[in-house]
């Protein structure tokens, strides 16, 4: 006898409190409590422009199956106060069976949120906190949270004695206290918003952020170099990297700009070393001259955009994609390299891994497409698997007598490499145009040659199922998009293939070199495809133009950050379409 | 000095290729005082890396008979930088003209030196852009006329030896491409001393600065003494006419420590903290 499947279940919780109030720390205990207790979740952030304090918001979605974006609606929204919380109300449109939690000393709700209809009961929660040694705000919302979703006390105190044990056991007291304190204002309430039944028999769950996620990646593929210059929303990867790298026989260097981490990367690439950097948009336009260098002279090296609103310095606490355009055609000249996407969250892994292995094995750097909204989410995932991507760099070894040609023309275009120490393997990496040797040339043969050599290593890599994913149900209406808007549209097609209306999804994880074939076969049978992707010039719409005839109607959904691109958009999309 | 357990001879360190330099170009001195500084230094070619920019000195590289890489312009030292701490073993040379050094890479060679990583930087001065032409460099001298500067830059020429011993380079010098033997020399010297060692090689452009052709009668070997006290090398600088040569500064700074190697660490105690 086969047990029914468990009905798919989510809750969606904002806390929201003035950049102080301590509300991510809040929805981070929630969030591992959760993973705790058997369940997925994410928690993604809304802050604004100051560097400390000003508004904050920790949104959360927790589930009893993986999720990989958040939901359509929020079901509960806990405010410590109201502090700006007009200007982040959109971000956190409330179902109508919602419940507002608010604080009467804070002041009237605002239109903004009592625009949504949700329940709105008040609880003193200063008051709450006020009457506990220490106490805080951000644990009564913890406690009412807690409440409202039937997460255990026991899993949430495990958590805050690992956090608080070296602030002492005064400390760890009164978060209990304030806990409780919210425990017992939502059993009085008696509101009912709880999961289901945990996935138990998945133990070990993971909780990470993208950027750690693509930085773990990489380490995983061979990384042992890194360098690094600051930016958001990239900083964490690198981070991360630094302490990580340190703990196995690696090092992560601070460079004084993104002129200087991209050469320091494609140095100790050059060396030997597995390399990366990881930076956002204005980093990114810094390191393209460099970037033509690793191609033209066959170095590898990845490096991680972390994407957010451009141009210029745009919206660096947010996410967009419009970098599509400068990381497959940035270069000068023609430079033959990959640009690859993660799908989500979790997938910021195997991408970071496959990146490196690509860059690696064909001798080319790599540009990682990530954003903000991966790059920052912090999720509960299954325990990952190993993947056999790995650093496996064609190395030079000396044989015999013969002169070693460093760029020698080969049938899949890559050379085999002289790492520094090895005897008769002398060569001079260029930019310059060169011969096989890698002498500076300025015939004819030697730039046809070469750049032929560049393109084919490239082009006829075999990138195998790994170029993106193909799900949904049904060939004939078909929603196209890439990177993090995947998981959006994989959650508008959950909603809409429940309502009958039958829609595949395919998303593309290699952006460049093209994957026109695996592309055409994947629309084969389309005849109403919606290209979906978040940025104002519809990028990727003009990219899959420019290099494929696409079957059927094509229809174009595209709008800029600030906000990411819900899957009620793309479902209202698809259905006005699917009628029409 | 160590007996080297090997015998080279510049010859060794030296490439079949012809380089593209003016007949005359100070570059080809330097390339030998190079190659002879290799030679004595004893290690073997396939354990050096050489690493430039772009510009006229910056083609030394592939001139070399090492292992050598010729990036683009004013990131040698950023280059180098990489390589070097991921790969400690090696024996790391920059080579850079004033204005691949001072202009477009003038920042990171502030930071080379406040960073201390051992390896040794050469740059090779004519005060001019060569490689384009005859354009004015961050060390030419205001006056000097060009098609790109009508009537002189009207700016003050850069210091490199005040600034690398301000942001902290570990052995400041400068010679003259013409005097070989103390050239050579001094370069030995600037390699085997730890952390970043700056040797400024005045190095005649004689097509676009034929007046440079006078250097070798102008330079002259410091009065002063070297010294490992940055005020004392400082006060020789204030009397400094540009043309003093040999060892300025020996700096006692640890070099910058690089903990990349071989060994593998365990991955898996990464993941770890991942788990709850
Ligand atoms: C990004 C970039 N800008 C400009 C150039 C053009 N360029 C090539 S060499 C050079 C200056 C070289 O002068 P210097 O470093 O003094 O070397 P020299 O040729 O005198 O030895 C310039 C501006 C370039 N190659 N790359
Ligand atoms: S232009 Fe000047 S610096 Fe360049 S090779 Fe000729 S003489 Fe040397």
């Amino acid at each position: 006898m086969t047990t029914p499947p468990i009905a798919k279940k989510s809750v969606s919780i904002s806390i929201a409190g003035a950049g102080g109030a301590g509300a991510m720390t809040a929805g981070g205990i929630l969030l591992e409590a959760a993973g705790k207790s058997g369940w997925y979740g994410m928690m993604n952030r809304s802050v604004g422009p100051q560097i400390r304090g000003g508004e904050a918001a920790a949104l959360l979605r927790l589930a009893n199956h993986p999720v990989e974006c958040m939901s359509e609606g929020f079901d509960l929204l806990i405010a410590i106060d109201w502090k700006n919380a007009s200007r982040f109300a959109a971000e956190m449109p409330l179902k109508k069976t919602g419940l507002v939690i608010a604080d009467p000393s804070a002041g009237d709700v605002p239109d903004a949120i009592t625009a949504y209809g949700a329940e709105v009961i008040e609880v003193e929660i200063k008051k709450l906190a006020k009457s506990v040694p220490g106490g805080r705000e951000n644990m009564v919302a913890a406690g009412l949270a807690a409440g409202f979703i039937g997460l255990s006390e026991d899993f949430l105190m495990e958590i805050i004695n690992a956090k608080l044990a070296r602030k002492g056991d005064a400390a760890v007291e009164s978060s209990r206290l304030c806990l409780e304190a919210g425990l017992k204002a939502a059993a009085e309430i008696a509101r009912n918003f709880e999961i289901g039944a945990a996935d138990m028999k998945n133990k070990g769950r993971w909780l990470i952020t993208g950027n750690e996620a693509v930085g773990l990646g990489a380490i995983r593929g061979g990384v042992r170099y890194a360098a690094a210059y600051p930016i958001t929303p990239a900083t964490e990867v690198l981070e991360w990297l630094s302490p990580a790298l340190a703990k196995i026989g690696g090092a992560l260097v601070q460079a004084e700009d993104e002129l200087s981490s991209i050469n320091m990367a494609i140095g100790a690439s050059y060396g030997g070393r597995p390399s990366i950097t990881a930076t956002s948009g204005p980093g990114l336009s810094l390191m393209m001259e460099s970037l033509g260098l690793a191609a033209a002279a066959e170095v590898p090296v990845v490096v991680v955009d972390v994407m957010r609103c451009g141009p210029s310095t745009g919206i660096a606490t947010k996410s967009e994609q419009s970098d599509l355009n400068i990381a497959v055609y940035g270069f000068h000249g023609d430079a033959p390299h990959v640009v690859c996407a993660p799908l989500s969250v979790a997938d910021c892994l195997y991408t970071g891994q496959w990146a490196v292995h690509l860059a690696e094995a064909m001798q080319v750097p790599v540009i990682v497409l990530s954003d903000q909204s991966l790059g920052q989410a912090r999720v509960l995932m299954k325990r990952p698997v190993n993947l056999s991507f790995l650093a496996n760099r064609k190395v030079y070894k000396q044989q015999s007598d013969e002169p070693y040609m460093r760029y020698a023309i080969t049938a899949d275009g890559v050379s085999p490499m002289a790492i520094p120490g090895t005897p008769g393997g002398q060569y001079t990496a260029d930019g310059l145009t060169h011969s096989v040797r890698g002498t500076p040339s300025t015939q004819r043969s030697d730039q046809q040659n070469q750049m032929d050599k560049r393109h084919r290593k490239v082009a006829d890599f075999d990138y195998g199922i790994h170029w993106g994913e193909v799900s949904g149900v049904g060939e004939e209406l078909v929603i196209l998009t890439w990177g993090s808007i995947t998981a959006p549209a994989k959650e508008a097609i959950r909603t809409l293939n429940s309502e009958g209306i039958d829609v595949k999804l395919v998303a593309m994880r290699l952006i460049s070199p093209f994957p026109k074939d695996a592309l055409l076969e994947a629309l084969q049978g389309a005849k109403r495809i919606l290209i979906v992707e978040q940025t104002h010039a519809g990028q990727f719409h003009s990219y899959l133009r420019a290099n494929c005839d696409l079957p059927g109607e094509i229809r174009q959904f595209h709008r800029p950050g600030p906000h990411l691109i819900s899957a009620t958009e793309i479902t209202s999309q698809i259905r006005d379409w699917a009628q029409s | 000095m160590n007996i080297p357990s090997n015998s080279f001879t510049n010859k060794d360190f030296t490439s079949d290729i012809k380089p593209v330099w003016c007949p005359g170009c100070g570059d080809f001195h330097v390339l030998l005082s190079i190659t002879k500084a290799l030679a004595a230094l004893g290690r073997p070619p396939e354990d050096i890396a050489v690493i430039s920019g772009i510009g006229c000195s910056s083609r030394i590289p592939a001139y070399t008979n090492c292992y050598g890489f010729h990036g683009v312009h004013g990131r040698s030292l950023a280059l180098a930088a990489g390589l070097k701490v991921a790969r400690d073993d090696l024996t790391v040379m920059v080579m850079s003209g004033d204005g691949d050094g001072f202009s477009i890479g003038g920042n990171h060679f502030l930071h080379a030196c406040r960073r201390n990583i051992d390896m040794t930087y050469i740059v090779m001065d004519n005060r001019v852009y060569g490689m384009t032409k005859g354009q004015p460099s961050p060390t030419t001298e205001p006056d000097w006329d060009s098609a790109l500067s009508p009537g002189g830059s009207g700016l003050n020429p850069f210091q490199p030896l005040v600034i690398a011993l301000a942001s902290g380079a570990n052995f400041v010098a400068r010679e003259f491409s013409g005097n070989i033997k103390s050239t050579t020399q001094t370069i030995i010297e600037a390699v085997k001393h730890p952390g970043f060692s700056f040797v400024e090689i005045l190095s005649p452009c004689v097509t676009f600065r034929p007046d440079e052709k006078e250097w070798k009668k102008q330079v002259h070997s410091a009065s002063v003494e070297e010294t490992s006290d940055p005020a004392q090398a400082a006060r020789r600088i204030m009397t400094d006419d540009g043309m003093n040569t040999g060892i300025l500064y020996r700096g006692t700074r640890a070099p910058f420590k690089s903990k990349v190697s071989d060994e593998h660490g365990d991955i898996n105690a990464l993941e770890q903290d991942f788990e709850i």
